[in-house]
């Protein structure tokens, strides 16, 4: 392949480190296949990627990448059950129309799912909220309100709910700064949902 | 089924024999007869081929490509008929998407085709007459059928990529369903995994179009000494609108008159959009079998990988180790994305390795034979993708 492999975001090097490598991963919302490549040229995967924008799966499929053109909302109810040891979800799940089928389909299509997203309960956003009486805008959160594909923003707490009521079992929880590095917040969900900017998760089924 | 004399033999009665097409020509089936979905048996049927590149040493860099309905196996070297360059010249060969100095190139014409493969003009052996509309119904999967034993003949075992568009993309899928182990990667472009009751219809506008030209007599024409050239002009004419898309009739013609400067009130061709499509007729006719053009619609009209399949396509794809590159066009509306879609859906029920582009073009059906830079730049791509992975299959080994 002759792209030049650039340098990956920090949050992204962060999700790979939970690949296992030589394992079959789908990335749901691969964009132009950077974050595939890097897992099939360094981890050894058996790749495939999901990406709604035509220009991102062109890229992805001209680099050599198994990409098709899908909206993770209605293509992912196709694949089969346990068809892949890990589904990614890197910033995605907040623009989902429906976002608790998503995830339900993350961890039936795999054995495990790993899913990144902004937590709006930062004590920035609750700020913008609750002093300014703005909708947040952060490194995290970069729209304005009319201009979001973020049609289904959550919290750390949330979250954690939303995986409970679906029977899903956190195995890793890492809170993040805007930059992408781990914060260390303590073990309470309390100071996680003030003081992370966003959220990684390593899920698999009961 | 004996094998039978020699082309022209019994065939002057009719009209003089055409010069020997170039190429490749080949007699199939003399070993173990070829079985038609039809329950018909041929042995020693000619096949006419042409192959540009050359086999490597370990014959792994074999492209095979299936021609469309009216296409034929003159792909990259001009047309012995009309002298038109090759139909997928835009795409193969030296230094182009699909590299004839990296890959060998097959393509056959299809059984049931009229370039030298066996077709409906061919001559019965029992009758010593041409076979006509006694020559059996053919099937996408017999044309594949008979383009394995090619490869057999050819000492090819597995191809690295098998594509083609429209009806050559229903091919493609009948290989990667019926000879998994045979195809490392297939592109299906711009076809459907079923050929819809609108396709249907329209091939029937053609079938009734060249069946009630008097000329056809019943599809005995090469015995009575003439051809249903009205017929299959209008067919060929009916068929090539669908080709193109709205857009591109109006990009090219619009309402625009032919060598006049206002309407006449009569019904001579005024409009330059009926000129062109007159044009398309009367220059088919030429180069293409009326009968042909029934059998070959016909196997199109006969193709459903879906019910042949338990009505779920994904089963004709179950654990395939085919690497797949699905490609559609936004202005197809013969063979539209969502068509192509189904094949991605099914395919990723089958957890198979897919990938699938949808590619902005309003030049209609045809789009895949025309210069479509972000076309060209996928398949070269995927194609690219592929090697390397057979590569790395290789060095694991």
């Amino acid at each position: 392949m002759n792209r030049d492999r650039k340098a990956i975001r920090v949050d992204l090097q962060l999700i790979a480190g939970m690949i296992e490598p030589h394992s079959r991963v789908l990335d749901v919302g691969c964009g132009d296949g950077t974050f595939l490549d890097y897992l099939v040229h360094f981890h050894h995967v058996d790749g495939r990627g999901i990406e709604l924008s035509m220009d991102g799966v062109k890229a992805s499929i001209t680099a050599g990448l198994s990409v098709i053109q899908g909206d993770a909302d209605t293509d992912l109810k196709d694949y089969p059950d346990n068809a892949f040891d890990y589904v990614v979800l890197s910033q995605t799940l907040q623009a989902m129309v429906q976002p608790k089928t998503v995830l339900s389909h993350l961890l039936r299509i795999g054995k495990r799912a790993i899913v990144s997203f902004p937590n709006f309960a930062h004590w920035r956003a609750r700020l913008y909220l609750g002093i300014l009486g703005k909708m947040p805008v952060s490194k995290t959160l970069p729209y304005q309100w009319y201009d979001t594909p973020n049609i289904h923003l959550c919290t750390i707490r949330d979250f954690v709910a939303l995986c409970r009521e679906l029977g899903i079992v956190i195995e890793t929880q890492k809170i993040l700064d805007a930059e992408g590095h781990v914060r260390q917040v303590g073990p309470w969900l309390f100071s996680a949902n003030l003081l992370g900017e966003q959220a990684v998760y390593l899920l698999r089924k009961k | 089924m004996t094998a039978h004399k020699s082309h022209s033999d019994g065939r002057a009665k009719a009209a003089p024999a055409p010069a020997p097409l170039p190429g490749h020509h080949v007699r199939l089936g003399a070993k173990t007869p070829l079985r038609l979905d039809c329950g018909v048996e041929l042995s020693e049927f000619p096949v006419a081929y042409q192959t540009y590149g050359k086999l490597n040493a370990d014959r792994s860099n074999a492209i095979l490509i299936c021609h469309a309905l009216t296409g034929d196996q003159f792909v990259a070297e001009p047309h012995p008929v009309t002298g038109k360059e090759g139909w997928w010249d835009m795409t193969v060969g030296p230094g182009k998407t699909i590299d004839t100095e990296r890959f060998f190139v097959v393509c056959a014409n299809i059984l049931g085709g009229c370039m030298g493969t066996y077709g409906p003009k061919d001559i019965n052996p029992r009758t010593g007459k041409p076979w006509n509309l006694d020559f059996p119904v053919i099937t996408i999967a017999d044309m594949v059928r008979c383009q394995a034993l090619l490869l057999d003949h050819l000492g090819i075992r597995k191809l690295f990529a098998v594509t083609g568009g429209s009806m050559g993309g229903m091919q493609v899928l009948e290989w990667a369903s019926t000879y998994p182990e045979r195809v490392f990667a297939a592109i299906p472009v711009a076809t459907a995994a079923l050929h819809t009751a609108q396709n249907i219809a329209f091939h029937e506008v053609g079938r009734q179009a060249i069946m009630t030209d008097p000329d056809w007599c019943g599809g005995e024409y090469l015995i009575h000494g003439k051809r249903p050239t009205k017929g299959l002009a209008v067919a060929r004419m009916a068929a090539h609108i669908t080709y193109l898309s709205d857009q591109a009739l109006h990009r090219k013609f619009g309402r625009r008159l032919q060598d006049r400067d206002g309407i006449g009130f009569g019904f001579e061709p005024e409009f330059q959009v009926e000129s062109y499509l007159r044009h398309q007729g009367i220059t088919f006719v030429d180069r293409f079998d009326a009968n042909s053009y029934l059998y070959i619609t016909r196997a199109m009209d006969y193709f459903d990988l879906i019910s042949k399949n338990g009505g779920q396509l994904a089963n004709a794809f179950t654990n395939t180790p085919v690497r797949f590159c699905v490609i559609s066009f936004t202005g197809d509306w013969l063979f539209p994305t969502s068509e192509n879609r189904r094949i991605v859906h099914a395919l990723n029920a089958a957890a198979a390795d897919v990938s699938f582009a949808e590619i902005e073009s309003d030049k209609g059906h045809d789009a895949f034979l025309l210069d479509e830079p972000e076309f060209q730049r996928v398949l070269k791509g995927f194609l690219d993708g592929a090697a390397e992975h057979l590569a790395k299959a290789a060095g694991k080994k």
